[in-house]
């Protein structure tokens, strides 16, 4: 007996166990499901958010400058940030490593006995070129250059160690250019040199020189020769001349000088410079102290001795008209005391800036974005960034400071996504999707409004197809229809919800966009007579004998209009070519371009509204009717009873009753064509333009980021862009759903206390 | 009038009207399909006319009708040709000429007016090839290494007999490089990465590494028998050749490897096409694709769409219905519960494009870079599970269907009725016992029900796939004669996105237009019958508990 309840006890023991197993096993797993779910939208912030932090600066190493008793004129890092090269007064180049200072070469530019150095340049910063001007009237020109050598002696982690030689080239020889005959000093020098040409511009008392060599090979032998051209450029006004700048296309030359005035020159013919504008950089303010170009040589950013950058570059005088001019287009957050050095990013439309206190700030012109400010030390007078603009050097007197930059992705802030920007060589600020380009000097243009604009166009468009026919249609199939026929429509129209949207897609673009192309006027006209022709047919069953009439029972009126419809598709379209030929002169697209200005893509909205009108249509129709169908009989009798007619009772009374049935129901459907792929990806031609023109395509978030996602380079920042548009459909789809979901559970509870 | 207009009769009717133009949209859509997918198949006769250009030259027109349209006239005025007067619509074919090798062009246009003395000649041959497309035209010879062998009534059973031994020929090629070479070929790959394995451990003795050599050696011996073999296969298959000639009267040689069939559709009667018919659907579903998926079968496109269904529903189902057991039986119903259900639910109304961009960074950024640094060093830089693949789609698409089997399975939870479960318990069952012994089974219609609708959504999804495994041409399929046979990492073909690929990303869109509706047709009807089937289920579920419920 004990034997029996012990076991009873233990078979108890080990059900009640399986029954907490299970308990808590179904909980886990439960909850871990739902986890997961929320997991999407956690993991598309996770990889969004970076985006939006700014920089940061980790102090790597401090030590004095090498040669601390010659002053610096000009710092630079070569590719890896591993060497820095300074340039000082004594025309002495040092190359040192930045970690701790440590000289690596030491190099004395070859002068000519009895001359200093005066002025000095550096050409654009990629082409590492420099130049410095000499008491005597002449420049020297050099390049420094980084040869990296894979000792494979050395071979750490499985990779050989790399070794980086630095080195000074002369490109035109080691003697010195004379620049001004007179021999003067050169006070103010700049210059740019390529393969071909070379240019240097330099002040030699009150006189500004320019000197250009051309260097033409000839067809026949490999022999380069030299043609030289000189000028003398017009000083525009009388201040002292602090700075001159040359692009990198040797074209434009910029001339600051007095307290903040700029001459723009036009260097296209060499011999014969072109004063194009002059203007007051500060409308005379504030003081200029540090003039550069960005990277691509177009913008110029001017600091001043209030601690403000403004950028500038050259836009249409007015509109429509062709000269250009320099304008003000935006400006920085202050750093506080006068800007003593700006550093462009390499290759991003960034730069650095220090003033004199001591701060450094990390800009991006573009995303017009502060992305740090800190204090470095108690001043600051050299700044360079590295090329990969991961590394700063900052010179605080005979102090330097090595930095190492944490700034991924500079170019998104909240005005550049969704804000008009004034890009370079654009005439006024634009909404712009242009997300890769081919060089560096055009940056990738990454604003979400061309394509939100294009996502929203192509659901209007459906919405409105696909609305009015499906509202309509559950009306009557929820209300009207014979139940036998409702059994048959109701379910075959909504297995087409389940229909793969790449067929609708394939459908649209394949068939319906050439085929709408060829029948425009058909569609149009079909629109037109449609109504007409089925109010027609109604009353012609109205006018008919009513033994006649009563032979059809009540409820299958959609039925009897299926041919009625087929036969007015059939005449709109066929009649279509005809009425092109009458009315639009025989080709409606020419006649739209010509008489409307309106112009015609193959694949255009009218097609996506009607192939994802109709990928919708299934699930307006399906929550509608549903809603429709719900509402409580009795309603409908009492007021059938009261003697309205069927159509009164559906309008004030049905419609009234399940109106947040229907409004949740084309909530659900907008979410859909909201985020609808492949009918947009294969029925649109995906550009992202801004237009309400229904014969236009558009790009939509979707299809943008099925086109884009599989080329993009993980971690980027248009990849980064890319998740957020992703999570810019799932937070819209999530709301709007929401939404419809609260709607349609208020309206459950109404109608059972009804 | 008047009155009838005040009772809102019109209205009703307008009402009806829009059901009318719903259905006859979807029924409409679906015959396009059937019809254009269907007549695909069927050999076509082909018309031998003459044509006249602008200029007034006659030139011999060979080939299918594939469309007839009419346009007004001021579209075809720069056409170059005087059209008669007060004719404002012309008629227009699209005559598929194929010879792409001899004119570039598969297709050309023809106006009704212009084209004269239609016939259909008996003898006019269609040639399938392997590559270039298809070749209209008249046979006049066979030859065999360069002789001519046969001439005129004896070169068409010639042709058969000679074609029968070279498509067997073709057939060996494709056995040994696809079978035999290709496990070659993997071994040697599986070779180099166990070195390397070794390698990266320090562990890579001599003695493993000449064990390693002497395997390769042998695989490589028999690669060169097979080599050898295939030589002397690809010699024989080369002797044949057929010598016709096309529509401008050119004669082109044609060697019979490249020939996949030949018929003579003009002379070939109902119970013939049929026959051919047949064949033809018999390729498409069961052979594998040719001149870049514009022609031949889909093979490998159905059997990734399964495969990657199969591993989703493995996924999804366990997870789907413990996840509903614990919203409708154990979590306490409350305002947290409710939320829960309402996001979830709202999940379903995700893009599915967002599941995709999902997949892509977590699972294959993510866990697949992970998994590679973990588990495949060896293989690196070249990524194992760090690329998309079947199993991160399967697994993206497990989570786009998620809310679809928690919805459906809750709500068939819901409907069993109060007093099944508390006669359970009062019986003296445990909970899990009364879920497990009553609950679950009686509940698993409804799963069922939701895991259809599961598979026919992800049957149909394509856009995330994109982002996270489909390729338009994938090398292997994800289950093979290698060891370990189920290759989780591959990547796959699959029906949606090789609708969407041969429709708008091959070179000849015209050529494989009718293909693409043959695919669609496939799908329509693999998705409507898996959704009538989950009606069908739930509609007997409802029944069963009505009659519970009364009882």
């Amino acid at each position: 007996m004990t034997s029996f309840t012990e076991q009873s006890n233990l078979i108890m023991r080990w059900r009640l166990l399986k029954d907490a197993v299970a308990r808590y096993g179904v909980a886990i797993g439960g909850m871990g499901v739902i986890v997961a779910i929320t997991l999407i939208m956690v993991y598309l912030l996770f990889v969004v958010i970076p985006m939006f932090q700014g920089a940061s600066v980790d102090k790597v190493a401090e030590y004095t400058v090498p040669y601390p008793e010659e002053r610096t004129l000009y710092l630079t890092m070569e590719e890896h940030a591993d060497i820095g090269m300074r340039l000082t007064d004594q025309g002495r180049v040092i190359f040192f490593n930045t970690v701790d200072g440590s000289l690596r070469k030491e190099q004395l530019l070859p002068l000519p006995a009895g001359t200093s150095v005066t002025s000095w340049s550096a050409g654009t910063p990629a082409s590492r070129i420099m130049a410095v001007g000499l008491s005597d009237g002449q420049v020297l020109l050099f390049h420094h250059h980084y040869k990296i050598n894979f000792s494979e002696a050395k071979v750490e982690g499985g990779k050989p160690v790399r070794e980086i030689v630095p080195q000074i080239r002369f490109p035109l020889g080691e003697s010195p250019l004379r620049l001004d005959d007179r021999g003067r000093n050169i006070v103010r020098l700049a210059v740019e040199s390529g393969e071909e040409q070379t240019t240097l511009v330099g002040l030699a008392g009150e006189e500004i020189k320019l000197l250009h060599i051309q260097r033409e090979t000839s067809f026949l032998g490999g022999e380069a020769t030299l043609t030289e051209t000189r000028a003398s450029i017009p000083r525009s006004s009388r201040g002292a001349i602090s700075q001159i700048l040359l692009d990198k296309e040797q074209r434009n030359l910029y001339v600051a000088s007095g307290r903040d005035d700029l001459s723009h020159y036009d260097l296209f013919e060499k011999d014969a410079p072109d004063l194009k504008q002059h203007l007051s950089l500060f409308g005379g303010d504030q003081q200029l102290t540090s003039l550069r170009f960005l990277t691509g040589d177009i913008s110029l950013l001017a600091g001043s001795d209030k601690g403000q950058v403004v950028q500038f570059f050259p836009v249409p005088e007015h509109r429509d008209s062709s000269t250009r001019e320099l304008r003000r287009i935006r400006a920085f957050d202050d750093l506080g005391a006068p800007i003593q050095d700006i550093a462009p990013e390499y290759s991003r439309k960034g730069f650095l800036a220090i003033d004199a206190e001591g701060h450094l700030g990390i800009f991006h012109t573009t995303a017009h974005r502060t992305l740090l400010t800190e204090n470095i030390a108690g001043s600051l007078q050299n700044v360079a960034i590295s090329p990969r603009a991961d590394a700063a050097l900052m010179q605080s007197d005979n102090l330097l400071y090595f930095y190492d930059i944490h700034n991924e992705h500079p170019e998104i802030s909240w005005s550049s996504l969704w804000g008009k920007v004034w890009y370079e060589s654009y005439d006024e600020p634009a909404y712009v999707w242009q997300s890769s380009s081919a060089s560096n000097d055009h940056e990738p243009k990454l604003s979400l409004v061309p394509i939100s604009f294009g996502t929203l166009k192509a659901a209007f468009y459906a919405m409105l197809f696909a609305i009015p026919l499906s509202i309509m249609g559950a009306i009557y199939t929820a209300h009207f229809m014979a139940p036998r026929m409702r059994k048959t429509v109701k379910p075959s129209i909504e297995i087409m919800e389940a229909l793969p949207t790449v067929i609708i897609g394939f459908l649209a673009g394949l068939w319906l966009a050439p085929y709408l192309e060829r029948h425009l006027p058909g569609i149009f006209s079909f629109l037109i007579i449609a109504p007409f022709g089925l109010l027609l047919a109604a009353y012609a069953f109205h006018r008919l004998p009513g033994n006649l009439r009563h032979a059809i029972p009540e409820g299958w009126e959609a039925a009897l209009l299926i041919p009625v419809v087929l036969l007015l598709g059939y005449l709109s379209f066929s009649a279509s070519p005809w009425m092109e030929a009458v009315f639009f002169g025989g080709d409606i697209r020419i006649w739209m371009s010509q008489e409307l200005g309106i112009s015609y893509d193959q694949r255009n909205s009218l097609v996506i509204g009607i192939a994802m009108g109709f990928a919708v249509i299934p699930t307006i129709f399906s929550i509608a009717e549903d809603a429709i169908f719900a509402v409580p009989k009795h309603l409908v009798q009492g007021s059938l009873a009261m003697g309205a007619t069927p159509w009164q009772t559906m309008v004030r009374v049905v419609l009234l009753t399940a109106s947040p049935g229907i409004f949740s129901a084309v909530m659900i459907g907008l979410g859909r064509a909201v985020g609808e792929t492949m009918i947009v990806l294969m029925a649109t031609g995906n550009t992202p333009v801004m237009d309400m023109n229904i014969f236009e395509g558009m790009r939509t978030l979707s299809a943008n980021i099925a086109v884009e996602m599989p080329e993009s380079e993980v971690n980027s920042t248009h990849y980064r862009v890319l998740f957020l548009a992703g999570l810019v459909l799932f937070a819209f789809t999530f709301v709007v759903n929401t939404a419809a979901e609260i709607v349609r559970q208020r309206l459950r509870k109404r109608y059972s206390s009804l | 009038m008047n009155s009838w207009f005040k009772s809102g009769q019109p209205w009703i009717w307008l009402n009806a009207g829009a059901v009318s133009v719903s259905l006859i949209m979807v029924f409409g859509l679906v015959l396009l399909i059937s019809v254009r997918g269907l007549t695909y198949f069927w050999p076509s006769d082909v018309i031998d006319a003459t044509y006249m250009t602008p200029s007034g030259d006659t030139r011999r027109v060979i080939g299918e009708i594939d469309a007839v349209e009419t346009i007004p006239r001021v579209q075809a005025a720069d056409s170059g040709y005087q059209f008669e007067e007060g004719k404002e619509e012309l008629t227009r074919y699209l005559l598929k000429t194929g010879n792409r090798d001899v004119t570039g062009a598969d297709f050309q246009l023809a106006f009704a007016d212009f084209l004269t003395d239609i016939s259909y000649p008996e003898d006019l041959l269609v040639a399938e090839r392997h590559e270039w497309g298809n070749f209209y035209g008249f046979l006049l010879k066979i030859k065999e290494n360069g002789q001519v062998v046969a001439e005129g009534e004896q070169a068409r059973d010639e042709l058969e007999k000679r074609l029968e031994r070279s498509t067997e020929l073709h057939e060996r090629i494709k056995d040994i490089q696809k079978g035999e070479i290709g496990a070659i070929n993997y071994q040697m790959e599986q070779l180099r990465l166990e070195k390397r394995e070794l390698e990266l451990e320090k562990e890579l003795t001599a003695e493993a590494e000449q064990d390693i050599e002497a395997r390769r050696q042998a695989l490589e011996a028999k690669y060169r028998v097979l080599e050898g073999k295939l030589e002397d296969l690809y010699r024989q298959n080369q002797r044949d050749s057929m010598l016709a000639e096309t529509m401008s009267g050119r004669q082109i040689e044609i060697p019979l490897a490249k020939v996949v069939r030949t018929y003579y559709p003009n002379n070939m009667g109902l119970i013939e096409k049929t026959g051919f018919y047949l064949a033809k659907v018999w390729e498409f579903v069961s052979d594998e694709p040719r001149e870049s998926n514009t022609e031949g079968g889909i093979f490998p496109a159905i059997f990734g769409t399964v495969m990657m269904v199969l591993i989703m529903s493995v996924l999804v189902t366990p997870f789907g219905v413990i996840a509903a057991i614990y919203l409708r039986e154990y979590a306490t119903q409350g305002p947290i519960i409710r939320t829960i259900r309402i996001a979830v639910n709202n999940l379903a109304g995700v893009p599915s494009i967002v599941y995709g961009v999902f997949g892509l960074g977590f699972f294959v950024y993510f866990l697949g870079g992970n998994i590679d640094q973990l588990f495949f060093p060896e293989a690196l830089p070249a990524p194992t599970f760090g690329t998309p693949g079947i199993m991160w789609s399967s697994l993206t698409l497990a989570l786009l269907t998620l809310p679809v089997v928690i919805v459906s399975t809750e709500e068939g939870l819901s409907r069993i009725p109060r007093s099944i479960r508390e006669g359970s318990l009062a019986l003296g069952a445990t909970k899990a016992e009364t879920l497990w012994r009553t609950i679950i089974p009686m509940a698993s219609p409804a799963m069922m029900t939701g895991l259809i609708l599961a598979v026919a959504r992800a049957a149909g999804e394509v856009a995330p796939l994109m982002l996270v495994g489909v390729v338009k041409l994938a090398p292997n399929l994800p289950l093979d004669g290698n060891f370990p046979y189920l290759h989780l990492e591959r990547k796959f073909m699959h029906l949606g996105f090789h609708i969407y690929d041969v429709g708008f990303q091959s070179p000849n869109v015209e050529a494989a237009r009718p293909l693409v509706y043959a695919t669609s047709l496939l799908l329509i009807l693999v998705i409507v019958a898996l959704n009538l089937s989950a009606i069908h289920i739930r509609n007997r579920l409802r029944e069963k508990y009505r009659a519970l419920e009364g009882g």
